[in-house]
C-alpha cells in the first residue's frame, strides 16, 4: 500500500533546507534531501551515536578496522570529519589485516592504501604471518581446501584484536551497520542463542583485558552508507566475503531485506526490539572467560585460535575441529600427546 | 565453504507425521500407530487422544492460574486452534473428578466482517455457522461485532489492579464495581458521541431479518478507520488491538476474570518473530507468554501454546472437531503485503528446511521475562502504552534505537530556529572545532525530544510505546480512531498536566503508591 513511486521529474525541494532541490530520498526516513543536507544529517547522526553512547575519550588512539569495503571506508571518512568538526581529540589509525591469500586481498588492500592517502590517516597492516606465524596459503597447504574455513573464520575474528593489541590501540571501531546488527538479532533469535542475543545489540563490546570494540555506524542503514559513499565519491572495494555465511545468517539477511521493503523502519525497529528484550534472571548464561595463552575471550581454557595454532604447529590440524577440551591442559603445558591421541588428529582423516 | 556446524536438536512436537503401517504404539504397545509425534513416538488413536488431552490439563494444572469456579471466557476465532481449545474444555469438563476441569466457561466471538468488506448476508451466514457450534456446547456465548469499538468505554484502556491471591469476596466485589463503572463510562462516551454526530438509532437488519447490534454509521466508521491506515501491517496491528479491547471489555461486563486464547506454538513462533520486527521486543513475553497480566483484573492465558498446528490439525480431523474458515484482512493479500504475512511465510519455509525452527523460537521465548509490575498509581498508569497497555519502552537510554530514530527525523526536517530541548546540544549546530571537546565522552544531550504536547491534540503518539507509534505513523488521520481512544488520550493528558502543576507538593512515588493501595 505504501507505494513510493519513482522520483517524479518535477524537482522536489529538500525537506531540511527547503531551498536546494533534493537529490535523494532517505531510505531511513523517506525524507527528500539535497546533497549537503544528506551529508550533514548522516554525519551528525553518527556524531549523536558517538556522543550519546560516550564512545571515546579525548586523547585515545582509535583503530578503525579497515577492510577496503564500503562500511569501513565510510566509517573512516566520517570519523575523520567528526574528529575535526567536534574536536574529539582522537588519534585515528586505519587497521588492516592481510590474511596472506595470494590474489584475494590485493585489491582491497590497495583500496585501503588509497584511503590512507585521501584521508591522511596512518595505516597499519598486520599480517597473519606476524600474528599467527602462518599465512592462509600455508594453512591451506597443510589442511587442504576443504577445511580451511574453520581456520579463516576463527583467525579473522581475532586478527583485529591481536593487531590492535600489538599496536597499543585503546579502542577498535568496526563498520557494522544497522542492517548487520538487526540481522544478528534475528539470527540469534532464530537460533535460540539467548546469550548472544543479549550481547549483540551492545554498541561497545569487550571483556576485561580485551580491547573494547565499538560500532559507531550501528544506527546507519546500509543503503544510506552506499548513498553516502556514492555522493562523496568514496573509493571502495566491494568485498563480498569469500566465506559464505552460515545458513541461518543467510536466511536472516534475506528476511531482513524483505522486512525493509515492507516497512523501511523495520531495520531499526528490530534493533529496538533487541535492545529492549528482557531475559529471565534465572536463565543461565555461559561464563565468559579469557584464553589462558593469548587473553582473548574464550569459554574454554584455550581459545579456538590458540587451539588451531597449536594443531598447525604440531602438525595435527584436526585439533581445532570438533571438541577436544580434555586436551587443553596438555596443550597449555606444552606436553606431548599420546600416540593414540595423535593418531585421531592427523590430517589424512579429513 | 564456511559451514559452521549448526547443532539443532528437536525436542518438541514439530515433526508430526504418518508412521509406517506396521508400527505399534509406543505407549500401549498394542494399538497400531496412526501418527508419529517427534522422532520415534508413534501413537495409536487412543493414546494420542490421551496425550493431547493430558497436555491441556497439565498446562492448566501446573500453572494454577484458574481457580475452581472461576468464570473463564474462551475467545474463539473459528480457526482450528481455538476450536480445538473449545473441544479440550468440553472434554475436561465432562471428565470424572479428580481429572475434571472445574471452571465455568463462556464463549466470545468477534465478528470482523466489516474489516474485510463482507456483506451483511455473508456475515450473518458465518455468524449462524459459529452460533450453531457454540449452541451445541451449552456454554453461554457472546457475539460481538467490530463496530462495537465505537461504543467502548475508555476504561478498557486502563489497567485495573486486582487484589492478588483473593479469588473470593473482594475479587468479586472489584468485578461488580467495575461493571458499574464501565456502564457509567459507556453512557458518558455514548453521550459525547451523540452530541457530535447525528446518528439515527435504528439498527441494521439483513434481508433475512437478522438484527445486528450496530448501525450503518458504525460500519462506515470502521471502514473509515481502516481506510485511514496506509499499510496492511498497521491495519493488522490495529485490528488485533481492537479485537483484544472488545474481548477484555466483554469479559469485564459479563463478569469473567480469565480469557483463554487459542494461540498454538506455531502461531506464537510467527507472532514472536513478527513482533520483533514490529519493534515489540520489550513486550514480547507479555504478548506471547502463557499468562498475560496487562489488563490487571482480567488475565489472558494461552493454554494451546505447546501444541503445534500439525498436531492440532491431526486431532481435529481424527476426533471430528470442526472449524470454520473466516477470511481476514490478509487472506487475499500477497505474501509481502505486510510484516505479519511475510513473517508467517518466512517461518513456514524455514521450518521446512530446519524442522526445529518453530520449537527453537518457542524455547527462546520461554527465556524471556514476563514479570509485570503491579501498576496502580496514576504515575505508573501513565507509564503504560495507551493502546497496548504494555510498559512504555520509549524512555530509553540516551544511546538507543528509539533516540536514533528521533534524531534522524529531526535532522531530515526543516531546521527549527530553536530546536526542542532534548535535541539541542550536542553538535546539531556547526561550531568551531575544539569547542565541545567533551561531547564525545561527556553529557551527550539531555532528555528526549517530546514535540507538540498539546493537551487538546487527539494525537496520542506521546502516550504510546515504540511499536504503537509506528501504527499512528502509518495513519493519514487520527480523527478516525474510536472515541474511547480519544477520550483516554485526553484523560491521560489532563492527569499529566495536573501532576505537573502539583508536582512540588507530591511526596515520593512510593508513598503515593501506598496511599493509592489504601484507598
Ligand atoms: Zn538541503
Ligand atoms: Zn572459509
Ligand atoms: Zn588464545
Ligand atoms: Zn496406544
Ligand atoms: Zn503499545
Amino acid at each position: 500500500c505504501s507505494a513510493a513511486g519513482p522520483a517524479s521529474t518535477m524537482p522536489v525541494p529538500c525537506s531540511h533546507c527547503q531551498k536546494s532541490s533534493a537529490v535523494l530520498r532517505r531510505p531511513k526516513t523517506g525524507h527528500s534531501l539535497c546533497r549537503p543536507c544528506f551529508f550533514w544529517a548522516f554525519e551528525e547522526e553518527v556524531h549523536q551515536t558517538i556522543a550519546s553512547a560516550r564512545l571515546f575519550r579525548p586523547g585515545e588512539t582509535v583503530g578503525i578496522g579497515a577492510s577496503g569495503g564500503k562500511d569501513s571506508t565510510v566509517l573512516a571518512h566520517v570519523l575523520k570529519v567528526l574528529n575535526e568538526r567536534h574536536g574529539y581529540g582522537l588519534n585515528l589509525i586505519l587497521l588492516s589485516v592481510d590474511e596472506g591469500i595470494t590474489g584475494y586481498r590485493d585489491d582491497s588492500l590497495e583500496t585501503v592504501k588509497r584511503n590512507q592517502q585521501q584521508y591522511d590517516l596512518p595505516l597499519k597492516i598486520v599480517s597473519y604471518e606476524e600474528l599467527y606465524g602462518w599465512t592462509m596459503d600455508a594453512i591451506v597447504k597443510q589442511v587442504g581446501l576443504k577445511n580451511n574455513c574453520t581456520f579463516c573464520g576463527v583467525f579473522r575474528r581475532q586478527a583485529l584484536d591481536r593487531g590492535a593489541m600489538m599496536l597499543g590501540v585503546d579502542k577498535i571501531c568496526t563498520g557494522h551497520n544497522a542492517d548487520d546488527v538487526a540481522e544478528t538479532v534475528l539470527m540469534n533469535f532464530l537460533r535460540g542463542d539467548i546469550a548472544r542475543l543479549r550481547r549483540c545489540t551492545a554498541i561497545t563490546t569487550g571483556s576485561e583485558g580485551a580491547i573494547p570494540r565499538c560500532k559507531p555506524l550501528k544506527y546507519a542503514y546500509e543503503k544510506e552508507i552506499v548513498l553516502y559513499a556514492y555522493f562523496k565519491k568514496l573509493d571502495y572495494f566491494s568485498t563480498e566475503c569469500v566465506y559464505s555465511p552460515n545458513a541461518y545468517r543467510g536466511h536472516a539477511r534475506a528476511f531482513l531485506k524483505d522486512l525493509e521493503s515492507v516497512r523501511p523502519s523495520a531495520i531499526v525497529d528490530v534493533i529496538h526490539s533487541g535492545e529492549n528484550l528482557s531475559v529471565k534472571e534465572d536463565v543461565r548464561m555461559p561464563v565468559q572467560g579469557t584464553c589462558a595463552r593469548c587473553g582473548y575471550i574464550s569459554s574454554q581454557r584455550l581459545c579456538k585460535a590458540c587451539v588451531l595454532l597449536e594443531g598447525l604447529n604440531r602438525g595435527l590440524p584436526k585439533l581445532g575441529i570438533g571438541k577436544h577440551h580434555r586436551l587443553h591442559e596438555k596443550l597449555l603445558a606444552r606436553q606431548p600427546l599420546t600416540e593414540q591421541e595423535e593418531r585421531k588428529l592427523r590430517a589424512e582423516e579429513f | 565453504m564456511c559451514q559452521i556446524h549448526e547443532e539443532y536438536q528437536d525436542h518438541m512436537v514439530e515433526n508430526t507425521s504418518i508412521p509406517s503401517i506396521s508400527q505399534k504404539c509406543v505407549k500401549c504397545k498394542e494399538g497400531s500407530a496412526v501418527l508419529v509425534i517427534r522422532v520415534g513416538d508413534a501413537f495409536c488413536r487412543g493414546c494420542f487422544k490421551e496425550y493431547f488431552v493430558h497436555k491441556f490439563r497439565a498446562m492448566l494444572g501446573k500453572t494454577r492460574l484458574i481457580f475452581p469456579g472461576e468464570k473463564v471466557l474462551l475467545a474463539l476465532s473459528g480457526g482450528p486452534a481455538s476450536s480445538s481449545m473449545l473441544s479440550q474444555v468440553q472434554e475436561g469438563l465432562s471428565r470424572e473428578a479428580p481429572k475434571k476441569l472445574r471452571f465455568i466457561p463462556g464463549i466470545v466471538y468477534i465478528d470482523e466482517g466489516s474489516a474485510c468488506g463482507q456483506s451483511l448476508e455473508e456475515r450473518a451466514g458465518r455468524i449462524a455457522q459459529m452460533e450453531s457450534i457454540f449452541q451445541a456446547t451449552g456454554f453461554p456465548f457472546y457475539v460481538v461485532h467490530l463496530e462495537e469499538v465505537f461504543r467502548l468505554p475508555s476504561s478498557v484502556l486502563q489497567c485495573v489492579s486486582s487484589i492478588p491471591g483473593k479469588p473470593g469476596g473482594s475479587y468479586k466485589a472489584a468485578v461488580d464495581q467495575f461493571i458499574q463503572d464501565s456502564q457509567l463510562f459507556e453512557a458518558q462516551s455514548r453521550l459525547s458521541e451523540l452530541s457530535t454526530q447525528d446518528r439515527p438509532e435504528e439498527e441494521v437488519r439483513t434481508s433475512g431479518g437478522r438484527p445486528f447490534t450496530f448501525t450503518l454509521q458504525e460500519t462506515k466508521a470502521v471502514e473509515r478507520l481502516l481506510d485511514s491506515v496506509k499499510t496492511l501491517t498497521a491495519k493488522e496491528q490495529i485490528l488485533q488491538m481492537l479485537r483484544h479491547h472488545l474481548i477484555v471489555h466483554t469479559a469485564r461486563v459479563k463478569g469473567y476474570s480469565k480469557v483463554m486464547m487459542g494461540d498454538s506454538c506455531s502461531r506464537l513462533a510467527v507472532k514472536l518473530l513478527s513482533n520483533i520486527s514490529l519493534g515489540r521486543g520489550a513486550s514480547l513475553a507479555m504478548d506471547t507468554g502463557f499468562s498475560d497480566p496487562r489488563y490487571g483484573d482480567i488475565t489472558i492465558i494461552r493454554p494451546m501454546r505447546e501444541y503445534s498446528s500439525k498436531e492440532i490439525a491431526f486431532y481435529n480431523k481424527m476426533f471430528g472437531v470442526s472449524s470454520v474458515f473466516i477470511p481476514n484482512l490478509g487472506t487475499k493479500a500477497p505474501e509481502k503485503a505486510s510484516i505479519q504475512r511475510l513473517t508467517e511465510s518466512f517461518v513456514n519455509k524455514l521450518q521446512m528446511d530446519f524442522p526445529s525452527t518453530i520449537s527453537t523460537i518457542y524455547r527462546t521465548s520461554e527465556k524471556l521475562n514476563t514479570a509485570c509490575p503491579q501498576l496502580s498509581s496514576d504515575q505508573e498508569q501513565a507509564e503504560r502504552c495507551l493502546l497496548c497497555l504494555c510498559a512504555l519502552d520509549t524512555g530509553a537510554a540516551e544511546a538507543s534505537a528509539f533516540r536514533a530514530t528521533l534524531v534522524s527525523e529531526q535532522l531530515s526536517q526543516k531546521s527549527c530556529p530553536e530546536p526542542p530541548p532534548g535535541l539541542s546540544a550536542p553538535g546539531l549546530q556547526r561550531r568551531p572545532a575544539g569547542d565541545e571537546r567533551t561531547d564525545c565522552c561527556g553529557s551527550g544531550g539531555g532528555s528526549r525530544c517530546s514535540a507538540d504536547e498539546d493537551a487538546s491534540s487527539p494525537d496520542p503518539r506521546s502516550l504510546l510505546c515504540y511499536s504503537c507509534r509506528l501504527i499512528i505513523k502509518d495513519m493519514t488521520s487520527v480523527e478516525t480512531l474510536p472515541p474511547y481512544i480519544v477520550l483516554e488520550t485526553e484523560h491521560r493528558r489532563r492527569r499529566a498536566q495536573m501532576r505537573e502543576e502539583i508536582s512540588e507538593f507530591l511526596l515520593d512515588p512510593a508513598q503515593e503508591l501506598c496511599a493509592a493501595l489504601e484507598s
